[in-house]
């Protein structure tokens, strides 16, 4: 019999039909994947299954019976823990407070036992292998911890179905590898696990079946077995085998390179990175590749302006720069689509429109304005360039799904036309059909002259697209390889050390 | 979705509120909507309001100490009896004109300058409310970016001191630019009030976003000791004055609507035109709802927020003149009292979220408007002075939840629930 069931599950969105029907089950002890772009309606299934919207019509069957949760603890009560793809947890507090939120150990007198719940929390982490001060605060930590700390507190309840939407985006391979691990031996224990991700080789790795979702309606579900992985991609986006082979290649690297248009010398920040040479000419694509925590994004922050170098020079276009905030970059026309697009990338609350203009407004200041017009002709247009997925550029762009939010950045970046663009894991949480059409806007980009730093924990990725690789390992520059040097083995071999 | 309903959605509670306000009114107050034209003759025209508590000549006295209860007693009685006096509206020029002795009475001699004027409640609402209006609009601003000004109450009695100190001393001679005249002169000390309540609101700028100090702690700062400072500009006592200009203010009459509420559509166009018709608004919005984004998109976040504060300390400064005109004497212990609180309220009520964001003023005017009327309406009522807080508190929760769309679908799902259950018995 099926753990939990969905029949015809609808919902409806201002101006977005998400979930069109969905019939969906899943069975004790099994792992199953849920597939689909970006913008198919997969977290919002996972939504209304937890109770966090109501479904516009439809019903959710577990253990048989029908249910309605009313909130997500409501479901953590019915024994269905779930990690969101917007991990929700509590910055400013400790990871052990945020571990055991909502049912902190008591003492006889009521009291918070403040002791048995880091002895808790250290339980919890270590089903993951990871040892940390769970006296800290959560937001001390980098985002992969801040990911298998809610993983780890959503192991931690009694469950038994669990939900984890997009839980590896930002995981190295050993920590998916001790994640898969505890997956596997939960599996054993009976429980079932709905798995969501956009990296394909992990679904094989671990599911046992597969559903695919694509535009809010449901393809199928198979056995992993049965689904050849050129077919699912094919299920997913809605082609034939045969064109998406033709997409992939499809990307022509640019080999034109113009003048040096950025070059630096031995900049650095104590405690953040030590004296690196970057320099990139017009039409070239820089990969900069290395483990998480390398340096990669710190020298893209710093090349933006973010957290300002405290050695070495930089020149634009020839000219010697200083930049010690993005506005100044901004204005010397580099642009940043940083790592953290929830953070430091979109404004919830704004329009897709005004979330497009917004750089460019920066850049030209208060008094420069755009008529309305120019404005939504401006939206109009990249969101049919960059097939971003809305009904309309008045949408707020927190209710578009991740791929399509990282689209608007792109947009509101490519406005400014810049010289020099950095694209700091572009790529990350997004599905097969949008990576292959970044991949390829960046190419375009760079035959159009424009310079492309290209940062990515995916090798492949980075090799496949890259003119030249700084690798980086410590903190550090430790090697350069260019033209038909770039291959996996070398850069691997190069980060390896 | 169409735009236009989108964009006046947050008006629509508020207004509701408002129309019941007025509508409980219209019921229980007899004569709440009078309004009358009126003719003010030439001859009062010209000359200066009398009948100010205090001194028997004519030209600004000063108060010391040892008098000091009375006057205070009668400024505060000022403000309600102004209400009740306004929404007893029967009463003629004539009847009242020189017969009432405290300050800030509507008492028909206002200024104006084409000798007719519109006179009621709902008038003297606005004119009341002008000060929680005007500073509203700070208020919105400060409040979009994820901050707040709670130091723009002693800011207004900075302003108040500041104006009446050089008043005083330019009646008396004693600074430069008295050889201008009385009906030219006053306008030496509006501007010096401005000047300096703006630097106020550069101070507390300076501190949330120059040092980055919470707002609520840094404004905490000029709140306790703004009133100080207004008191060592007044050397401790309350200056009152009778400069035609000032007291035109917020006494005067112009185009059939008091002189204040003109005040209040220029700041109302000034700043919507400010912040809409340039991309100051939107850089607003943006660092209120993410300012780390907003710095990465290009956006001088710190200096779109020192800004607000700045013209936070503005709109403060005029609301102060207007306090301090409409009882014709600064006073730095009672001027702008609390009004702080009103301002807050006001931007809540308009819609704007107290985490920053987006924002409407034409939301927080409305607000102002109702917080004033509910006042109003209190006193009218006679509610006790020292009460009155307690409805008020009552309403701005109710238009509160109401604005919020969550509590909204509570409310209809247990309806809608009821009327099921109904339906089935
Ligand atoms: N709260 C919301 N309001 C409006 N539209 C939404 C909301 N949440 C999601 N959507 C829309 O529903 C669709 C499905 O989104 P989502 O479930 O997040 O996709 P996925 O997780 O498969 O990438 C998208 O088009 C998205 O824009
Ligand atoms: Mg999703």
């Amino acid at each position: 019999m099926d753990l939990l069931q969905t029949k015809g599950i609808e919902k409806q969105f201002l101006g977005v039909k998400a979930l069109k029907g969905v019939d969906f089950a899943v069975k004790a002890g099994e792992i199953h994947a849920l597939m689909g772009e970006n913008g198919a309606g997969k977290s919002t299934l996972i939504k209304i299954i937890t109770g966090v919207y109501p479904a516009s019509a439809g019903s959710v069957y577990f253990n048989g019976k029908e249910c309605k949760f009313r909130s997500p603890l409501d479901a953590e009560h019915a024994g269905i823990s779930t990690v969101y793809q917007e991990v929700n947890l509590l910055p400013d507090l400790s990871v052990a407070e945020n571990i055991c939120i909502g049912r902190e150990p008591r003492t006889k007198l009521g009291f918070i036992d403040k002791k048995e719940r880091k002895v808790q929390a250290r339980k919890a982490l270590a089903r993951l292998d990871i040892d940390i001060n769970v006296g800290e605060n959560l937001s001390s930590y980098s985002i992969a911890i801040q990911q298998l700390v809610a993983i780890a507190r959503a192991l931690d309840v009694d469950c038994k179905l669990l939900i984890l939407d997009e839980p590896t985006s930002s995981l190295d391979e050993n920590e998916v590898k001790e994640l898969f691990k505890v997956m596997k031996k939960l599996r054993e224990e009976g429980m079932a696990i709905i798995f969501i991700t956009h990296f394909l080789d992990q679904v094989y790795e671990v599911s046992d079946r597969i559903t695919i979702l694509r535009d809010g309606q449901l393809v199928g579900s198979y056995e992993a077995k049965d689904l050849p992985r050129i077919e699912m991609v094919a299920k997913m986006i809605g082609k034939t085998p045969d064109e998406i082979n033709q997409m992939q290649a499809g990307i022509v690297k640019n080999t034109k390179f113009g003048d040096t248009v950025y070059e630096a010398k031995g900049i650095g920040r104590v405690g953040t990175i030590s004296p690196v040479d970057v320099s990139i000419r017009e039409g070239e694509q820089l990969g900069l590749a290395g483990l998480l925590g390398s340096g990669r994004s710190e020298i893209a922050q710093i090349i933006f302006g973010v957290d300002p170098h405290d050695s070495g020079t930089m020149t634009m276009c020839g000219k010697s720069v200083n930049f010690n905030s993005p506005q100044k970059a901004v204005k010397a026309k580099i642009a940043l689509i940083a790592e953290d697009r929830k953070v430091t990338g979109i404004i919830p609350d704004l329009t897709i429109r005004e979330n497009i203009m917004l750089a460019l407004q920066a850049s030209k200041g208060i008094w420069k304005t755009m008529t309305l017009k120019q404005q939504e002709e401006m939206a109009e247009k990249y969101i049919k360039l960059l097939r971003i997925k809305t009904p309309s550029g008045e949408q707020l762009i927190k209710h578009l799904s991740g791929g399509n939010q990282q689209k608007v950045l792109i947009a509101r970046w490519l406005a400014t036309n810049p010289k020099l663009l950095i694209l700091d894991e572009p790529t990350r949480g997004i599905d097969v059909g949008a990576k292959a059409e970044i991949e390829a806007l960046t190419q375009q980009l760079c035959g159009e002259g424009m310079a492309v730093i290209f940062i990515s924990s995916e090798l492949e990725e980075v090799v496949r697209d890259c003119d030249r690789v700084i690798v980086l390992r410590d903190r550090k520059k430790v090697g350069e390889v260019a033209g038909s040097d770039i291959s996996l083995k070398n850069v691997m071999k190069l980060i390896a050390g | 979705m169409n735009k236009s309903s989108n964009k006046f959605r947050h008006l629509v509670w508020p207004l509701v509120s408002l129309a019941l306000l007025l509508l409980f009114n219209a019921i229980f107050t007899d004569n709440f909507f009078k309004i009358e034209i009126k003719k003010q003759d030439s001859a009062q025209a010209v000359q200066a309001p009398s009948g100010t508590v205090e001194s028997p000549q004519p030209g600004t006295s000063w108060i010391t100490p040892e008098n000091y209860e009375s006057v205070n007693d009668s400024v505060e009685a000022a403000a309600n009896a102004a209400t009740e006096e306004a929404g007893a509206a029967a009463q003629t020029v004539q009847d009242s004109a020189g017969q009432q002795a405290a300050p800030g009475k509507k008492d028909g001699k206002g200024v104006s300058i084409f000798g007719y004027y519109l006179y009621g409640t709902p008038i003297d609402i606005l004119n009341q409310g002008s000060k929680v209006m005007v500073l509203a609009i700070g208020m919105t601003l400060v409040i979009a970016t994820g901050g707040i000004d709670i130091s723009v109450g002693a800011v207004m009695a900075i302003a108040g001191a500041i104006a009446a100190l050089l008043i005083s001393m330019l009646d008396a001679g004693t600074c430069i630019g008295a050889g201008m005249g009385p009906s030219v002169y006053w306008i030496i000390p509006v501007l010096a009030a401005l000047v300096l309540t703006t630097l106020a609101g550069f101070w507390n700028g300076m501190l949330v976003a120059g040092f980055g100090i919470q707002p609520m702690v840094a404004t905490l700062v000029l709140m306790v000791a703004g009133r100080g400072v207004a008191q060592l500009i007044t050397d401790g006592q309350i200056i009152t004055f009778d400069n035609p200009g000032l007291v035109f203010l917020c006494n005067g009459h112009a185009l059939f609507l008091p002189f204040s509420v003109w005040i209040v559509v220029a700041m109302y166009v000034i700043f919507g035109l400010l912040t809409r018709k340039t991309a100051f608004g939107l850089f607003i919005e943006s660092v209120g709802n993410n300012e780390r984004a907003s710095r990465y998109a290009g956006i001088e976040a710190r200096r779109i927020k020192w800004l607000t504060y700045v013209i936070c300390g503005f709109c403060a400064g005029m609301a102060g003149l207007l306090a301090a005109s409409n009882i014709k004497c600064a006073d730095s212990n009672n001027a702008g009292l609390n009004l702080e609180l009103d301002a807050i309220l006001a931007t809540v009520i308009g819609g704007t979220s107290m985490a920053g964001g987006r924002f409407f003023l034409s939301g927080s005017l409305v607000g102002a408007i109702l917080i004033q009327t509910l006042t109003t309406t209190m006193y009218m009522k006679n509610v006790s002075p020292a009460i009155v807080a307690v409805p008020k508190a009552m309403v701005v929760i109710i238009v509160c939840l109401l604005q919020s769309p969550v509590f909204r679908a509570k409310v209809l799902s247990i309806f809608a629930s009821k009327a099921a259950k109904g339906g089935v018995q």
